[in-house]
This record gives C-alpha cells, structure tokens and sequence, in this order.
C-alpha cells in the first residue's frame, strides 16, 4: 500500500517523457481536406488575382515575409527554381506577403528574383482564412481547389516534388 | 420651414450618429470579450485582446468587422477554429474529454474534503474514547489566561 | 585560458561534489566525524569554485569575449554596461550557474549554522545538497556548456533578449531562484530526517526559518514576475498563466500549505506524514519548473531552449521523487498519525482546510498546464489551456482560502467554544456584511468584486480584533500604549509576522480585484493633435519621434495625459533591434495609487502623422506591489530570532 506513493509519481513522469516526442509548436491543420478560401487581392504589379481564378491547376500557396529569417531566405529560391520547372505543366506558385513593408518585400523579391506571382495580404484576413501562425507556411491546393497539404517552415526541393508530383498524377473530374 | 427641416435633419443626424455609436461601443467590449477567448498565435499564451503583436491587431479587426456584420460570438470563435483548430481557444470547450480539466479542480477538492473529513472524524472518535480532561480546582483567571494563551500561540 | 579556467573549474568542483556527497553519507552511516569533516571542506570548495565561474563568465561578458559563444549570443558591442552583468544570467548556460552558485551559497550557510547544533541531521544534509549541487554540475559541464567556444569568432555578437534589458532582469530571476534553490534545504532535512529515522519534530523546527526565507523569495519573484511582465511586455497584465508562471506558482503554493501545516505539528504532534511529503512535493515542483522553463516540452513565453538538457532534468526529477518517495515509505510506520482532537470546530481543522484548499489550487495549476500534453497523448489533439480557465476554476478556491485567513488565526486549538468564536468572529463578520451592503450600493456590479471585498474587510477586521485585544490585556497590566504594541510585535513575533503577511496577501487581493473588475482600456488610431478619452483622461497624440540607441533604433510616440490638468508626456515606443525579427512594445505609464493610465504604441505611419495606441486605465494595480513590501515586513518580523521573557 505505502509503495503506491513512490509508485503514482511514475505515470506523471511518463506523461512528461512522452512530451519530449512531440513538438508543442507543430500544429495539424484542419483544413487538409477542405476547400481553399478565395480570395482576391492585386499582385505588387497591380495585375488582380484570384484564386478562383487557378481552378484546374495545382496552387502552390506560400506565405512568407522579408522579417522571416532564414526560413523564407533559404525557400525563396527553392520556390522559384521549381516554378520555373513546372508552370508549363499546369502549376502555379502564389506568394502571400505578411506584415511587411512594401519596400522591403519588393527588395526580397528583387534579390530572389521572384517571377511567379505575389500578394500582400495587408489586412490579414487571407492569413486568417488559412489559419497561418507564422511564416513560412506553404498550402499545396489541388485542381479542384481543395488543400491537400500544409508544409510549415522552409520548403526544400523535396516537399514541393513529392507533394506537386501528386496532385498533378490525378485527373480531375 | 428650410431652417426647420435643416434643424429636423440635422437632429436626425445627430440621433443617427449616436445610435451608430452605440452600437460600435457595445460591439467594442464584445470585440474584446471574444477576443479575450482566443490564442495570439505568434505570442505564446497571450489572449488576442492583450497582445500588442500584429498579428492579433488583425485578428481583433477581424473580429470586429465579424460581429459588425451581425454574426454572433459563438459564430466568430467558431469560424477561427474552424482554420486553426480547438487549441486556437484558451479555455479548453466544455465536453468529452476536455471535461476532465474542468473536473480536476472541483474532485481535487473534494477529495481533499473527503480525506480531511475522514481524519477529523477518526480524530474526535479518538479523542471521545480517551475521555474528557476536565482540570478541577481551577479558578476563573486561570481560565482566561490559558483561554488568552491558546488563541495566541501561532 | 579564460574559458578554459571556467570549464575546469566547473569540472573539478563536480567531482568534489560528488566526493563530498559519497563521503558525508558514509561518514554518518559509519560514525566518523573525520569523513563528514572532508565534506564540508569539500562544500567549501565548490563553493569557491562555482564563485570562479561565475567571475570569469562575468569577465568574458565584460570584455567582449565573443569567442564564448554564451557571450556572442547573449550581447553585441552595444549592449549597455549593467545588462552586460545582468546578462550573465539572461540564457540558459548563465541561469544554471546562478541556480548553482545560489545552491553553494546556502549549503554554506547551513554548514555554518548547523554543524553543531543538527548533529543527527547534518551529515545527511549535507549530502542531500551536495548531491542536487553534482546534479547543477553535470549540467554545466555537459548538457549546457557556458564557456562552450565560438569558432570563427564573430566580429560582433547577436545581443540580449531585448525584453531582459530592463531593471527587472536584475531582480526578478535573483528573488525567485533563491526562493527554488532555498526550498532545497528544507528538503535536505525531510530528507535526512527519513534517513535517520528521525521524523519528530527536530526536522521541522530547525528548518522553519528556512521555509520561511524560500517561500519569501518565492513571492518576491513571483511579485517582480509581475511588475516586469506589467512594464516590459506590453499588454497591460501582470499575469498570463504562462506555463513558466505556473511552475513557479505551484511550489509557492504547497509552501505555503506547509508553512500553516508544520504549525500543526509543532503544536500538535499531528501530521507528520504530510509535512515530509509536502516538503517532497514542494521541492519536486522546483525541479519541474526548472524542467519546464528549460525542455521546450510546453510552449511558453519563457521557454529557453529545446534538446538534451530537458532529459537531464527529468531523470533528475525521476531520481529525486522515486528516492524521496521510497524513503517515506520505508519509513511509513514511523509516520503515522497520533492525532486527537476535541473538535472539528478547531484551528487544526482550519489548517487542514487551509492545505487542501491550496494542495488543489495547485493540482489545479498542473494539471491544466500538462493538459496540452495529455490530450495529445490521449486523443491526438492539441488543446490550449489559458487564463481563462485558470482564473475560472482557481478563483473561487483563492476567495475561500482569503475566508480561512481570517478564521483560522483567531479560533481556538482543539476545541473552539462557543464563546471564543463569538468573541473572535462577531465583529468582523459585522463587518464583513457591511462591507459588502456598501460596495453593492455603491455600485459594484462584479459579485465576485463584492465578495472579494467583503472578505477582505473581514479578515482585516479579525487582525484588528486581535491586535487590539492583545493590545488591550497589555494596557490593563500597566504598559502604556507604543510600548505594548511593540512588544507584542516582539514578544509574538511569529504570531504578528503571520499577521503582517496576512495583511500583505490582503492589500495584493485588493489590487488584484480592482484590476481585474474595474479596468478599462481602448484602442485607437489617432492622428497629429487628435486625442482619446478615457476614464475622465484626455489623451491627445503629438508627434512621433526616432533615435538611434546603442543596441536598437527606436520609434517612440509623444502623448500628453490630462484629466483637467496636464499630467504629464507618455512616450510608448517601439524599439528595433536588429537581431528580433519583430519589433518591441515599449510601454509607457503613469502610476497611481488609485489607477495607472497605461499607453501601448502599436502601428503608425512612417511620417508620423498617425499612430494606433492602446489606453488603459488599470485600477489598485499599486495596491499588488505595495502588498508586497507589507509581505516583506512580515517575513522579516516572522524570522527573527525568539525572544522568551518570562512569562
């Protein structure tokens, strides 16, 4: 009876190990699944965009700022290098800018030299719609604009193939 | 009659704009209650209605214009944890599972009760059985002395 | 070579700590006084030791020293002279060598205080302390390398966390880590009473004053905690329920459970089992805090650092609760409970009360901040717990325990007559009632404001009725006034001490109720010569205005506050390091004993033609820290040494 003490303090430490395997920080997404909210906003060339508009390719939505670093640094030619690989097989890359000054994105995307197409989301209500708690974030949306994938932190060659591979291997309809 | 009608429209005016401040200074508090219910995402246990993050003083415009446009604040939490999901609330939803957090305070307390009760009763009983102490010949200044030194003694 | 010095310091008083703790437990369990003697001189040594490293980390932050690379990420060239001291302390590698040296410093002072008069006790104390010291230790030297190098070194470093260059840096992590590092010594004696079988009352009276020094330093951190949070962070609050907050709470919590409940058993005999498993209990949640600040394993504003240091600190924890806890077990017989009691309407059933109100706050307190975890583990879903809930569920069990603090001083040991609780109660819960009829026709929405109010009016009202009754039995004997209050300060010191921090715990319920039911605050954006009203001030925007400092550019705005009169120019700014990706809320404030007026700068435009800010106007939040001082004169009147006259 009296082992009980020294005893219950053992799954409490259990409970404390098992913290060690997860990552408070890591955070699933409810919208795999979902469809992607619209939104419709002006690219920093002033052309409009909208996401409706992409129905029938596959969307790589990446949310970054020229504040994050080194994780939108180390992404930002990753995005590109892939983009302009694959925008002749039906993919656009989309980037959303957050919290930041116009300056200084524009010289982000001038030292990258970013060609595929950029938002900034100034009032925040796109970063919202996709439940973003930092950046960078990057959505993998298919052709029937439903999210399929959510990729948080700096995105290598790897995530973008693997994920984009898939979805365009299905047909939709 | 044009000054009359000036003075009817511009008192209308008047009425209008204070109706319309009504409705923001009602909304405001609600904009910092619903607020308070949820998880800055960038600052790490702050509500959205205290953090000075820019993140939360978006998050708070979009509440506002939420409840300006008539939803509910069941409506507005409930649209942020559609996105973020459950952990977005700072208090955890009253049902299933979550209720054990709720439970915990009020077992552990009376649990505590239950043992404390138990203790004091075997404590009396005891007490009971060993016989009263009764301290014969022992007059009334003494009484109050001994009563004067057993309430002050920490 | 300076580096180098302080790694082997820290390596060589290891091993003397390991030897120290070995060779004390033998000397005691063989009887050679030569053996506990090495020890102690071994104690010394570490002692020294850890003061070396503590110097040359110090020296390597004075001198720029970035090929440490604890320096290089912890200051830049422009950091300031003073937070290049306080520094030290700032991160992870620094803070456990505070932790350390603290450690060393009170095993000093037991070893000076207790080598002759704890003869039983001591040997194992000793080893007990230098065992926890070796813990701290190995840290240093393996998991979290202060003097770890920097190769190539850089030409500059990255710089403090902007929210620790602040007087609060210097204070707050002293105050509450020599309250954790202090509870380490009544646990050495818990310890050491298990081990020698010893569980009367010897433990409890020697280490009283102890419990008293680690839980005062314990709400001194806790305190500060919240005048920093409240000045630097930004947001107006002086508490978040951050993790980290809690985990400094909870052992706050079951020290002051233990504080009332060895009362019991010095006076009563009774309790024995629950005073040594609350010391255990007490001292566990120290190294949980630790764990908690340290592994990354919840996240928190505080959080230092994620990896290996966290499996330290649990396997420590584990060591240090099955250890513990297996020893009360062997010793269970010894333990058991004589209690007798004539009543339940007694003082002792008001201590019990008094423990198990606060025993749940804290189960409370850790349950709700490891709930995150175990949902995960349970149902694979992240739930949040926050202030919400923490305030919810603790607040009703903070109002009773404010109800006990009144009832359990004056009522009677054993058995409560009648006539004792009339005489001690009547007043006061006169008073009580009064109290809450006037602040409800005074307006007073919040029935929680009410309650808390009318309760603190009560227990007020029960310190005055004893005061002045002890007062009174002293003037009727002949003693004119001053003199007799004095006396009765010194005679019952303890008793009055309680009292003042009592009192203490009652203004800081004040401030907390005022802040809570009747603050305001708004937010705005306002333009050049536009002003915000709120709460009676006028606050009216002037103009923004930038500044180059040594370590960060900062944007402050200028606001005149009037309510009538001009009052003053609240400057809030936003500062700009460049090593943090987002800016820092500077926060302006004028405080008041009735409310502060509180401004937070939020965006503004680059030509300083608008800016947003928050204003709040926080009520009796004073009243938080003026209670603390009141605490303080408490606990030094409780501490000091008894004077017996004769009767």
């Amino acid at each position: 009876m009296r082992w009980l003490i020294p005893l219950s303090a053992v799954p409490v430490l259990a409970l404390l190990a098992y913290g060690f395997r997860v990552n408070p920080r890591d955070i699933p997404s409810p919208l795999v699944g979902r469809p992607a909210a619209a939104f419709s906003l002006q690219t920093f060339e002033g052309a409009p965009l909208a996401l409706e508009a992409q129905h029938g390719r596959v969307v790589v939505l990446n949310f970054w700022a020229s504040w994050c670093h080194p994780a939108c640094y180390d992404e930002a030619p990753v995005l590109e290098r892939n983009w302009r690989a694959y925008r002749g097989r039906g993919v656009v890359v989309i980037g959303v800018d957050i919290q930041d000054k116009l300056e200084a994105a524009q010289k982000f995307m001038r030292d990258f030299s970013l060609s595929f197409p950029n938002v900034q989301d100034t009032t925040g209500q796109v970063s919202v719609d996709y439940g973003v708690y930092g950046v960078p974030e990057t959505f993998f949306i298919d052709r029937r604009g439903r999210i399929r994938a959510k990729h948080v932190g700096a995105l290598t060659d790897e995530v973008f193939r693997v994920n984009v591979e898939r979805l365009l291997s299905e047909t939709t309809g | 009659m044009r000054t009359r009608a000036s003075v009817l429209g511009l008192a209308l005016v008047v009425v209008a704009a204070g109706a319309a401040a009504e409705t923001r200074r009602v909304a405001e508090q609600q904009v910092q209650d619903v607020a308070a219910q949820l998880r800055c995402v960038v600052c790490q246990n702050l509500s959205v209605a205290d953090s000075p993050s820019e993140t939360a003083t978006q998050m708070r415009t979009i509440v506002r214009e939420r409840l300006e446009a008539g939803e509910t604040p069941e409506q507005v939490t409930r649209y942020f944890v559609d996105r973020y999901g459950e952990w977005i609330l700072l208090s955890p939803p009253r049902h299933g599972f979550n209720l054990l957090v709720w439970a915990a305070p009020a077992a552990a307390v009376v649990a505590g009760f239950t043992l404390v009760g138990l203790l004091l009763a075997r404590w009396t009983r005891r007490r009971a059985s060993a016989g009263p102490v009764v301290p014969s010949g022992v007059d009334a200044a003494m009484r109050e002395r001994i009563r004067r030194e057993t309430e002050m003694e920490p | 070579m300076i580096p180098e010095l302080g790694g082997a310091a820290a390596i060589v008083a290891l091993a003397l700590a390991l030897w120290g703790a070995v060779v004390s437990a033998i000397g005691a369990r063989t009887g050679r006084p030569a053996l506990v003697l090495s020890a102690q001189h071994a104690a010394l040594g570490v002692f020294v030791l850890v003061t070396a490293c503590f110097a040359l980390l110090t020296y390597a932050f004075l001198t720029f020293d970035f090929s440490v690379r604890y320096v290089a990420i912890n200051t830049n060239l422009g950091t300031p002279f003073y937070y290049r001291i306080t520094g030290v302390w700032g991160a992870l590698e620094g803070s456990i060598i505070l932790w350390t040296w603290m450690l060393a410093l009170y095993t000093l002072i037991v070893i000076l205080r207790h080598r002759e008069s704890a003869h039983e006790f001591y040997p194992w104390v000793l080893t007990v302390m230098l065992s926890v010291m070796a813990f701290f230790l190995l840290v240093i030297t393996v998991a979290a390398p202060p003097f770890a190098r920097l190769a190539p070194v850089p030409a500059d470093g990255r710089g403090l966390n902007p929210l620790l260059e602040d007087t609060g840096m210097i204070t707050h992590p002293i105050a509450l880590y020599l309250g954790f590092t202090g509870v380490t010594v009544p646990f050495a004696f818990a310890l050491a009473a298990l081990i020698t079988g010893r569980v009367g009352d010897a433990w409890i009276t020697l280490t009283r004053r102890w419990a008293i020094i680690a839980w005062y330093f314990l709400s001194l951190g806790l305190l500060i905690g919240g005048w920093w949070s409240y000045h630097v962070l930004g947001w107006g609050g002086y508490w978040a329920w951050d993790p980290v907050e809690n985990a400094a709470f909870m052992p706050w919590l079951t020290a002051t459970a233990f504080l009332h409940s060895v009362m019991v058993q010095e006076r009563r005999r009774m309790l024995k089992l629950w005073n040594i498993s609350l010391v255990i209990i007490t001292f566990g949640l120290t190294l949980f805090g630790t764990f908690l600040t340290r592994s990354g394993v919840i996240a928190s504003v505080h959080a230092f650092t994620q990896g290996a240091i966290g499996a330290f600190f649990l396997s420590f924890l584990a060591l240090v609760l099955l250890t513990a806890l297996g020893l009360l077990a062997w010793r269970w017989d010894a333990l058991g409970a004589q209690g007798e009691l004539d009543s339940v309407v007694s003082r002792e059933s008001a201590f019990l009360l008094n423990n198990v109100l606060l025993v749940a706050a804290a189960f409370t307190v850790f349950f709700g901040t490891v709930f995150p975890l175990l949902s995960e583990a349970v149902r694979g879903v992240k739930m949040s717990v926050g202030a919400p809930f923490f305030n919810q569920v603790n607040v009703p069990l903070f109002l009773a325990l404010i109800f006990l603090m009144g009832v359990g001083p004056l009522i009677a040991w054993r058995r409560a007559s009648p006539d004792n609780l009339l005489r001690s109660f009547l007043w006061p819960v006169v008073a009580g009632g009064a109290a809450a009829a006037l602040f409800s026709a005074l307006g007073v929405r919040s029935a929680l404001a009410v309650l808390a109010l009318a309760l603190t009016v009560f227990v007020a009202a029960t310190i005055a009725v004893d005061f002045s009754r002890a007062t009174r039995a002293r003037l009727r004997m002949g003693e004119r006034l001053l003199p007799a209050m004095g006396g009765l300060l010194r005679r019952h010191n303890r008793r009055y001490g309680g009292f003042i921090v009592h009192l203490g715990i009652l203004i800081v319920t004040l401030g907390v109720t005022g802040s809570q039911a009747w603050s305001v605050q708004i937010e705005t954006t306002l333009r050049r010569g536009e002003a915000a009203e709120l709460a009676g001030y006028r606050v009216r925007f002037d103009g923004l205005t930038a500044t180059e400092e040594s370590n960060h550019f900062k944007v402050a705005g200028a606001f005149t506050v009037s309510n009538g009169r001009v009052i003053g120019i609240l400057r809030p700014a936003k500062k700009f390091y460049p090593q943090e990706q987002s800016p820092i809320a500077g926060v302006d404030y004028r405080l008041g004993l009735g409310e502060d007026v509180y401004l937070v700068l939020g965006d503004f435009a680059r030509d300083g033609s608008q800016a947003t800010v928050k204003l709040q106007v926080n009520r009796l939040v004073s009243w938080i820290w003026i209670g603390g001082g009141v605490l303080t004169l408490g606990a030094l009147l409780a501490i000091l040494p008894d004077r017996k006259k004769p009767a």
